[in-house]
């Protein structure tokens, strides 16, 4: 730990936090509306994280890490609105958000102990998609979700009489809502990146890393298999629980077609893109992967209209074109991903050989 | 990890760089023409929200042209408000349809400081975005946006011109009945406008005495629809209600035919369109469906819209055009009557809009929607929509508002009457008891004139409705 | 008894498409141990392309018939070439790569192939030409038409297709020892990189052809109809026990057959509970009980630790 106090290192550290808690403003330059799409980066950042407990560290492919998502915005959504009634405080709600995330995740981790590879991926998938759906009906007979119209009216984060929505003056700063979530978003990163980094290392990491490399090896060296798998499970999902409740306070509106298996695949994308298992990776291709679209929203347009004077190719397709080709060409070349651990990196090299 | 500190910064630094680049890439406003000397000119920025991507887009450019060709005019008009001449200018954005982009773009047009906002086209993408509106205090119209939840979450900022799903499903269930069917089978896609379309004509269905056999579910992708029509086939339901979009809904109604059902297919505007006709084939001959408002040929300044609208753009009307440029028209409209261009100033003046627009006579109830809107009954007949009826609509409600209307100021009246009598009467009770009893009466008169005049008013109305 | 009848007739048919579609993925899979994740979408441009090419032949004024068999041998070209440059491109660089990798790419291939797509063929939904002459028959109460006995029947015959070429055939003795051992395979001469290829290939011409029975069944097409489609054809591959072929179909006929009982009465067995909004996870809590039980599907062989 001592290197930590090392002045480059510390210096690096200064760099990042003054970087981190300016970034916002820089944003806020180009209009709100980077700040809200920062949001979102941060956010998938700390999806990707959470997945890449379950998929990383102990190499199971999960396709419907979404529904944990899921779960915790829908708890927090129907614990802060008027939809019930009900306006818990966030210490209440993101706990048990995490908590319910926390029992899906182990349901979903029992039934498929057995399961290896790709019979998990569908396994995985098919649970995601149970959830979105029930999410979508569960409007009758009781009226549980309000179905796919959504809940509405969710109550914004508060945190000791400072609400998240709306602006706030703070030492003559204007705070406005996306900013103050941009820093709870950072902070709650850090905390699960602390959480990741400490795992790793520990004997539970490298239980899940035995798992991952050898399951039966894993089983003969004494590893309870089953219990660490579970609890690969139930951490991923808990992290996806208190994603989904800022989610749904971020937006104040939440509707199942949030909860798509589009979305799985596009945290589980950014884990391997990033480079599975290395958290800088993760923490890459989550950045990457969320902000591109954005900026080719902004771009694709702008500069067709620059060089050919007119529209040929509407934004829209050609952006998820582009998307689409640099998921192809990243994996293409770097298999690993972008930013793989070295040890991924040198096994990698030497089964090529 | 010395090293890879340095990097985090590089890239944190970098992304430092790149939101610098995002600055640059935002639209700049266009610069005002330098104003003729002599009156101040100010800027009203009106955003509109549509989307420009994605299946709808041909939707969300038809409601862009509608907002453009309304903005021209006012310019062109030349407006004063606030004695200052005003320029509109229009903030088109793209939502994709989607609910997360429809919250980054709302977030946009609120950091442009947009004097108001027409949109979003879909309800999924409005209601999340009227939250934001609604926290700026910016007034939202939407020409399009049809779930009565948008207008229902209490923002004092949301308006529509359009009729909602609540008073189209209960034109569609009245319709129902009127065509003499006794049972119906109700099926629909799990979307927010689907489920809400199907509730309330399940409802009014209901209300009005029709059996409701069988309730089925599909989703907005489905292409087979056979399990769940076989099962509405063996509960022998006359009518198959579906809340959809054309997509489904043309499918559904020639598989029906395959599987040999008899009974006759509704729906609403999802499925009122062009596509619906070629996906469904002959299957969708001489079924219903329904449009909110009415056709611009029954309107009076329908044609002449259409006139204008196909002249400038080269394009035909495509659904909700004349909608957005009725919801451009009251919001200037209420700025001039408000004389302020101020949010907060003309919006207590949206709420008291009694405007003549293309597609209705707008004025709102207390929560924002469209008083009495209108909802149209079109027919599949070889490959056409053919105009059926109106029900509902502006032209009754009005009546009946006057009516009420016309009942308080009697009451009122009457009152005022037969207080001045008695007070009156106390005052002069020693002197003049006859005066007092005499001035009782002619109040009493009154009253009973205007009770008359209520009963007329009353029967006028009645058959003004049996007309209808 | 004839709705029964009706909703056995309903889900054979969707079984039977799903079969078709599965057959490709398990035909990847069989040999290589590989999700091939954009076969749906090589449906899709099977079905666009006979649209395309059957659709404008008709306006010229060629017979039906002939049109249908040129659009179908268009598709099936186009799609055998589209699938020899998907192995090309997306999989053969990633052979020895990480498991997840070649997913990945198949998941970028996909998107990207939907929105070219999209691009040629715009975003509004397509009404597929009527290839066969529509004739409807009644038995026993239950309506079915003519093209859904062909589909039947089409999907029968390509699993047997299929089985013959497998275990009859010299390229499906080289498959099989390729899917047993690569390494071993390629030391006894086999061509290994010509065998994957050859998989793709065939999977692609099977998806052409399922994308041309889907249009014609539903007279309807649309950029975004393959991801769907792919998605229920994979879980029926992996219900019948990836990789075998008779597994697939069964997987894919038993697949139809629970989504269209379960639609028809789930319902009325629940209450009202459960109906038919659950039609799409019936499958998938099928599957989840059947891998609880049998952990490499139905028919599947036991597979090695493939994480």
């Amino acid at each position: 730990m001592n290197k930590w106090l090392n002045p480059r290192s510390a210096f690096g550290i200064a760099l990042i936090t003054i970087a981190l808690l300016g970034l916002p403003f820089v944003a806020a330059m180009g209009g709100q509306a980077w700040v809200r799409i920062l949001d979102f980066a941060i956010l998938y950042v700390f999806l990707a994280l959470g997945l890449n407990i379950v998929v990383g560290f102990a190499g199971l492919l999960d396709l419907g890490y979404i529904a944990f998502y899921a779960v915790g915005a829908y708890t927090w959504a129907l614990l802060a609105s008027p939809h019930f009634g009900l306006h818990l405080p966030i210490w209440a709600i993101l706990p048990i958000g995490a908590g319910l995330a926390c029992i899906a995740g182990v349901l979903l981790g029992s039934p498929t102990l057995k399961l290896r590879g790709d019979y998990l991926a569908i396994v995985t998938l098919g649970f995601g998609e149970i959830v979105r759906i029930f999410m979508n009906n569960l409007n009758a007979p009781i009226n549980i979700t309000n179905g796919p119209q959504g809940i509405t009216l969710i109550d914004p984060v508060t945190i000791g009489g400072l609400k998240f929505s709306g602006n706030t003056q703070l030492f003559g700063l204007t705070l406005s809502g996306p900013m103050k979530y941009y820093y709870l978003l950072v902070a709650l990163a850090i905390l699960v990146i602390i959480i990741n980094l400490r795992l790793q290392h520990s004997r539970i990491g490298r239980a899940w890393q035995a798992i991952r490399e050898d399951e039966i090896a894993a089983k003969a060296v004494g590893i309870n298999t089953r219990n660490i798998k579970l609890l690969a499970f139930a951490m991923g999902a808990s992290f996806g629980g208190i994603a989904g409740g800022v989610f749904a306070a971020m937006q104040g509106f939440v509707s199942p077609e949030s909860f798509s298996l589009m979305e799985s695949i596009m945290i589980l994308a950014m884990v391997v893109l990033g480079g599975m298992g290395h958290i800088p990776g993760v923490i890459l291709g989550a950045v990457l992967l969320s902000i591109l679209p954005e900026v080719l929203r902004y771009g694709v347009g702008p500069a067709q209209m620059a060089l050919f004077g007119k529209m040929l190719v509407d934004p829209e397709s050609l952006r998820m074109l582009v998307f689409g080709l640099a998921l192809v060409l990243v994996m293409r070349f770097k298999p690993a991903g972008l930013w793989p651990s070295p040890e991924r990196k040198r096994e990698l090299s030497e089964a090529a050989k | 990890m010395r090293t890879k500190l340095s990097v985090v910064a590089l890239s944190v630094v970098a992304a430092f760089a790149l939101s610098a680049c995002g600055q640059k890439e935002e639209p700049k406003p266009v610069a005002t023409p330098a104003t003729p000397i002599g009156k101040p000119e100010v800027v009203v920025k009106l955003g509109h929200v549509a989307p420009m991507t994605g299946p709808q887009a041909h939707l969300g450019k038809d409601n862009e042209n509608g907002a453009r060709l309304a903005i021209e005019e006012l310019n062109a008009k030349g407006m004063e408000i606030g004695g200052a001449k005003v320029k509109f200018e229009l903030l088109a954005e793209d939502d994709a349809a989607d609910p997360k982009q429809g919250a980054i773009v709302a977030q946009k047009l609120v950091d442009a400081k947009v004097n108001g906002v027409i949109g979003h086209l879909n309800s999924g993408t409005t209601i999340p975005a009227s939250k934001l509106y609604a926290d700026a205090g910016i007034p939202q119209i939407s020409g399009s946006a049809t779930n009565p939840k948008y207008t229902q979450q209490g923002f004092a900022t949301a308006f529509r011109v359009m009729a909602n799903d609540v008073q189209q499903g209960k034109v569609l269930g009245e319709f129902a009945v009127k065509q003499g069917i006794k049972t119906v089978a109700i099926v629909d896609d799990r979307t927010a406008y689907g489920q809400g379309l199907a509730d309330e004509f399940k409802k009014a269905a209901e209300a009005s005495g029709l059996k409701v056999v069988a309730t089925e579910y599909t989703n907005d992708k489905a292409t087979d629809f056979k399990a769940i029509l076989t099962k509405i086939k063996s509960t022998k339901a006359e009518l198959v209600f579906f809340g959809g979009m054309d997509a489904q809904g043309g499918p559904m109604a020639k598989q029906m035919k395959e599987l040999g059902i008899k009974a006759k297919f509704l729906g609403g505007d999802g499925v009122c369109t062009p596509e619906f006709m070629k996906l469904g084939g002959e299957a969708s001959e001489g079924n219903f469906c329904s449009l909110p408002g009415m056709p611009l040929e029954k309107l009076a300044k329908g044609p002449e819209f259409r006139d204008k609208f196909t002249k400038k753009f080269n394009a035909e009307i495509q659904l909700y055009a004349p909608y957005v440029y009725d919801a451009v028209m009251v919001m200037a409209d209420s700025m001039k009557r408000a004389d302020s261009v101020e949010p907060a100033k003309f919006l207590p003046a949206i709420g008291q809009t009694r405007y003549d627009g293309v597609t209705a006579l707008i004025e709102f109830d207390s929560v924002g929607d469209l008083k009495g809107g209108a909802i149209s009954i079109y027919q599949y007949k070889s490959g056409k929509l053919e105009y059926v009826e109106t029900l509902g609509g502006s032209a009754v409600d009005s009546a009946k508002a006057e009516v009420k209307e016309a009942v308080a100021e009697v009451k009122e009246a009457a009152q005022a009457v037969a207080g001045a009598a008695t007070a009156v009467g106390k005052e002069v009770a020693a002197e003049a008891k006859d005066v007092a009893k005499s001035a009782a009466e002619a109040g009493k008169d009154a009253v009973k004139a205007g009770a008359e005049a209520v009963k007329n008013a009353a029967e006028a109305t009645k058959a003004a409705v049996e007309k209808k | 008894m004839d709705i029964f009848l009706q909703q056995i007739v309903n889900g054979l048919v969707q079984g039977s498409i799903y079969a078709l579609v599965a057959l490709g993925y398990t035909m990847v899979y069989g040999i290589m141990g590989l999700i091939n994740f954009a076969h749906g979408e090589v449906v899709m441009i099977g079905t666009l392309v006979t649209i395309t090419v059957a659709g404008s032949l008709i306006k010229a004024g060629m017979p039906v018939a002939l049109a249908g068999l040129a659009g179908l041998s268009a598709s099936v070209l186009v799609c055998m070439a589209l699938g020899w440059g998907l192995e090309r491109i997306a999989y053969r660089p990633l052979r020895n790569a990480p498991r997840l990798t070649p997913l990945i790419t198949a998941i970028g291939m996909s998107i990207v192939l939907q929105n070219l797509a999209m691009m040629i063929w715009g975003r509004n939904y397509l009404t597929f030409p009527a290839l066969l002459p529509k004739i409807n028959f009644e038995v026993a109460g239950a309506h079915f038409t003519f093209i859904q006995v062909v589909i039947v029947l089409v999907s029968a015959a390509t699993m047997g297709g299929l089985l013959a070429l497998i275990y009859r055939t010299k390229l499906g003795m080289a498959m099989r020892a390729t899917a047993q051992n690569p390494a071993v395979a390629s030391l006894m001469g086999v061509n290994i990189n010509r065998v994957i290829a050859a998989a793709f290939v065939i999977g692609s011409a099977l998806g052409a052809l399922a994308g041309v029975m889907v249009g014609t069944y539903y007279e309807i097409a649309h950029y975004q109809m393959g991801f769907m489609l792919g998605l229920k054809a994979f879980t029926a591959a992996v219900l019948g026990g990836i990789g075998n072929l008779a597994g697939a179909m069964l997987g894919g006929l038993l697949l139809g057959l629970i989504e269209a009982l379960g639609a028809g009465y789930i319902g009325d067995l629940t209450g009202g509970f459960l109906g038919s909004h659950y039609q799409d996870i019936f499958a998938f809590i099928v599957l989840i009980v059947v891998l609880m039980f049998k952990p490499s599907g139905l028919f599947g062989e036991k597979t090695g630790d493939r994480a």
